[in-house]
């Protein structure tokens, strides 16, 4: 079958067995080797993206669901050669170690910071709950997404002021 | 005029890290993003069962599958005496099995495709007639008279005992024994667990049919050890074989051990002529790889009335699955777990070690722990507080009176160690201040009063790192050196290539900042390279916090030899005699006369454009770095719970954690891994279990019955630290990854426990899930 994807603002098709996950597109037809694989059950969320600005876990989605929609793995983040606030949040915190996690709590990180620019430890510590991470814990993660918050919230200060 | 020059400092300072931009923008190179030209793909087919004959093994289905390339058997590897390869302690382990299965998940058969997807569509067509055996699934059964033989591989074997080790005195230890007031026991069992790094393992075997080249990508911790290995088990040429370490997406050991799919991988990509990727699905990973601990453990503590410890006895029994897998030093066959004194200076201690084979999966790996280090402090620690109770004492002032005190050291223990350099009276009274110790526990009588429960749970662990000295630590006869091999580029920028492997610890940032500490190149200018075995120096690997403690020496003293050499340099550039000079952190200055200098990056432009006469040109060396002992990094954990005497469940309330690892070299790396490993080590006494029923089913064979915690059951951490300088240690560092991990699972343990402790309770086996903690609190009297 053939799906259309738009894939961090690009749109790209692919001829796919109705089988393929998301994720298998991703990593193997288009080569956007960012989004991991940690598991074979939905637990551990290496493999978050955003499709339309919502997390899912693309192990446990066809390619084809995806059809017509759009994607953003952790090659979309970056823009101009510049971080993300939240990578760079993640940066400033030491958020990451053996960086296999990442990608995916990247992603979980900044459709929460979408939805709540605001966000208490408790809303951070449960949006991420869905995210495994064995190096670094969640503590830096958390003060990832705190420190990213009021980044945002200064820049856009600064944007409505000026 | 220059007079002055202070040069930046490098150590303790917490520089941001060199590997986050690419992890951060998706452009790691894991294993499974290494995509190679005509690469096929492996599946494993695994047993179902826990011990059976094979009878047959029908693969003519998944061969005619369209797309399919090779099914390969233990038969076929037979052919090419490759069915079975040794392990890193000095068994052996079935690549796929011949005669007999004897684990649920064992490799049985590998399909090689065109497409993963097929590969996995063909093991559903392999058919294989078992013949079930009796299963034996605990050491206890295992050792027993008359039972099932699981090894009868090996000829001439008629038990499941694998080793009986002791270490320390039996006739003194007696002696103290009899000379105590009270003897002070516990019985208690540290269950199976799995390292489960996110990444599971496996590998793209490239073998060059024209050349025999055989280049490996490879999910290794220990990729020189495991090139050795290679060399060994397939009889290839040891250059003919490169084993690259990519980026490792966590090891936590479980990275250590030499794998079934490695090889068939590698024998398939030789035998077909094409590139073969085999990655491990998760149950893959957490039913086969290497699993931690399974070590049921009775011990006593001889004491005076007073709490004077007198002597300590322990008997050990472990589970080490169907092979003796985990690397191990080949002199100690229970690893470092006689390091079971701890931080007490106990005179007289004697530890009885038995290994027993099961039908479970091998191994018995250090999960973020040096060699058994984590058994060994949980077991002290929580006899201790066990002691406290009986005698009526503070558990930290039982503790306080027995540490080894600072003027001891070195200090030898009873099993045999030389502790180098400690000071824990100074890290508990930092911890229990950070708690609020004694506040802490008033309100828990108050509490109490108010039929509330709380409880305060101490651990003042040491560990034994940085293996090791070559005189006693080895890997299947490699001593355990370490190496690094430093070049300095006629522009002044470096580049170092060691020996240990990274897998998420920094060692980009953090050995490039020894570098510069020694010799004032900054770290940005310093290409760290490791994990590729034809272009780093051999080195036994990274795990057992050992990074730090050999390869980190190793970068040191290499450093300071290109630091010598720049003195010649720079004496030949100033004219003046070498002793004329003196170093101020990046360049040389002649004494008295500051404004004559030489900056490091002049003297390596000179050693590639203008050396004297009769000097070798460049500046560049190499170093193997044998330590003179382990290192003996400690701490103080501190851990407040309540428990909801309504449901058994039991919250951290305050958790406190104060390490001495001696010099950091960056202070937000080290505490990016005592964070992780706290969480970890959390993990372990509340959730993280691998068990087994009476058939050998593995319970635990995917993220939904195998817990790891998340964001949302994870307590917060506050920490601390004190600092006491290795002596032997070049910076006087000491290996850290591990003590979180290996330190905090008494200290909640026995959190827990205190808060039952008033109503007698004194043992909770791990992890202790709220139906434990229920059942103790039916028992004692203290439901709700």
């Amino acid at each position: 079958m053939k799906v259309t994807v738009t894939v961090n603002g690009q749109e790209r098709s692919a001829e796919v067995e109705p089988r393929l996950l998301l994720v298998h597109f991703l990593r193997d037809k288009l080569r956007l080797t960012g989004t991991h694989i940690g598991c074979d059950t939905t637990s551990c969320g290496a493999c978050t993206v955003l499709l339309d600005g919502t997390p899912v876990k693309s192990c446990t989605m066809f390619a084809v669901q995806a059809d017509g929609r759009d994607v953003t793995t952790v090659e979309g983040l970056a823009a101009g050669g510049k971080l993300d606030p939240i990578q760079e949040g993640f940066k400033q915190e030491h958020g990451l170690q053996c960086g296999f996690c990442t990608p995916g709590m990247l992603l979980a990180s900044k459709a929460l910071l979408e939805e709540n620019p605001d966000p208490s430890e408790e809303d951070i510590r449960w949006a991420l709950s869905g995210n495994l991470c064995r190096c670094t814990g969640y503590q830096n993660i958390v003060n990832a997404v705190q420190w990213t918050a009021r980044k945002l919230q200064s820049d856009s200060a600064t944007t409505g002021a000026s | 005029m220059t007079t002055e020059h202070t040069a930046e400092h490098w150590l303790g300072r917490s520089v941001k890290r060199k590997e986050d931009d690419r992890f951060l923008q998706g452009r790691g190179n894991y294993v499974d993003d290494i995509n190679l030209p005509g690469m096929l793909h492996m599946s494993i087919l695994r047993s179902p069962v826990a011990h059976a004959r094979i009878n047959s093994i029908d693969t003519s289905a998944a061969e005619a599958l369209p797309g399919v390339v090779a099914v390969v058997t233990g038969d076929l590897l037979a052919q090419h005496n490759l069915a079975w390869m040794p392990t890193l302690s000095g068994d052996t382990q079935a690549v796929l099995a011949t005669d007999k299965v004897r684990m649920q998940g064992q490799e049985v058969a590998c399909v090689i495709a065109e497409d993963p997807y097929i590969a996995h569509d063909a093991l559903e067509l392999i058919e294989v007639d078992y013949d079930p055996l009796p299963v034996v699934v605990t050491p206890q059964q295992s050792l027993e008279p008359g039972a099932p033989v699981i090894r009868d591989d090996k000829e001439g074997k008629e038990d499941n005992r694998i080793y009986h080790w002791e270490a320390g005195d039996p006739e003194a230890t007696e002696r103290a024994f009899a000379e105590a007031d009270r003897v002070v026991s516990l019985d208690t069992f540290y269950p199976r667990c799995h390292p489960a790094p996110m990444e599971t393992c496996g590998c793209v075997a490239d073998v060059d049919p024209v050349t025999g080249k055989a280049t490996i990508y490879m999910t290794s911790q220990a990729p020189h050890v495991h090139r050795t290995v290679f060399a060994l088990v397939a009889g290839l040429p040891e250059h003919q074989i490169q084993i690259i370490s990519p980026d490792i997406g966590g090891g936590f050991g479980n990275k250590v051990p030499v794998y079934p799919g490695y090889v068939v991988a590698t024998a398939a990509s030789l035998l077909i002529g094409r590139p073969v990727k085999w990655i491990e699905d998760r149950t893959g990973n957490l039913i086969s790889t290497g699993f931690a601990r399974d070590f049921y453990m009775k011990g006593e503590l001889a004491l005076r009335n007073d709490g004077k410890m007198l002597g300590l006895r322990v008997n050990m029994l472990s589970d080490q699955g169907y092979a003796y897998a985990d690397a191990q030093p080949s002199k100690l066959k229970a690893g470092l777990f006689h390091i079971v004194t701890g931080s007490y200076d106990i005179p007289a201690a004697h530890v009885v070690t038995d290994g027993a084979y099961t039908n479970k999966a091998p191994g018995g790996v250090a999960y973020r722990c040096s060699f058994r280090v984590t058994e060994a402090s949980f077991f002290i620690e929580r006899l201790v507080q066990t002691a406290a109770y009986e005698l009526g004492m503070d558990p930290a002032e039982l503790r306080r009176q027995n540490f080894i005190k600072p003027e001891q050291f070195p200090y030898t223990s009873a099993t045999g160690f030389v502790y180098d350099s400690g000071n824990y009276e100074a890290a508990m009274d930092k911890a229990l201040e950070m708690l609020g110790y004694e506040d802490l526990k008033a309100e828990r009588e108050r509490a109490r009063g108010e039929g509330k429960l709380l409880g305060i749970g101490l651990a003042t662990f040491t560990e034994v790192v940085g293996a090791g000295p070559s005189k006693d630590y080895d890997i299947l006869g490699l001593k355990m050196f370490d190496s690094a091999e430093l070049r300095v580029h006629p522009t002044g920028k470096a580049i170092l290539k060691i020996g240990v492997q990274t897998q998420g610890q920094g060692h980009e940032t953090t050995f490039a900042q020894i570098v510069a500490n020694e010799l004032g190149i900054p770290p940005q200018d310093i290409l760290v390279q490791h994990g590729d075995t034809d272009n780093t120096p051999y080195g036994l690997g990274t795990y057992a916090s050992r990074s730090t403690p050999t390869s980190g020496a190793a970068t040191a003293v290499v450093s300071r030899k290109l630091r010598d050499k720049a003195r010649e340099l720079a004496a030949h550039l100033l004219e003046v005699a070498p002793e004329d000079l003196e170093w101020t952190g990046d360049r040389f200055q002649v004494r008295g006369a500051p404004d004559r200098q030489s900056t490091i990056q002049e003297i390596a432009f000179a050693a590639y454009t203008n050396h004297p006469q009769g000097m070798e040109a460049g500046l560049e060396g190499v170093t193997y770095y044998d330590p003179p002992n382990m290192t003996y990094p400690f701490g103080t954990y501190a851990v407040a719970v309540e428990v909801d005497r309504g449901t058994g469940q039991w919250k951290v309330r305050r958790m406190v954690a104060v390490d001495d690892c001696g010099v950091r070299i960056n202070p937000m790396i080290v505490e990016g891994q005592i964070m992780g490993g706290l969480t970890e080590g959390f993990a372990m006494a509340a959730m993280e279990l691998i068990t087994f029923d009476e058939l050998g089913n593995c319970i635990g064979s995917t993220f939904s019955d195998y817990l790891l915690p998340t964001s949302w059951e994870t307590p917060k951490f506050e920490l601390g630290e004190t600092v006491t300088p290795s002596p032997h240690h070049p910076i006087g560092a000491k290996g850290v990854g591990e003590s979180a991990t290996v330190g905090s699972p008494a200290a909640f343990v026995n959190a827990v426990v205190d808060a039952l402790a008033h109503a007698g309770v004194r043992e909770l086996e791990m992890p202790i899930g709220p139906d434990k903690v229920w059942k103790a609190l039916v028992e004692a009297g203290l439901a709700e």
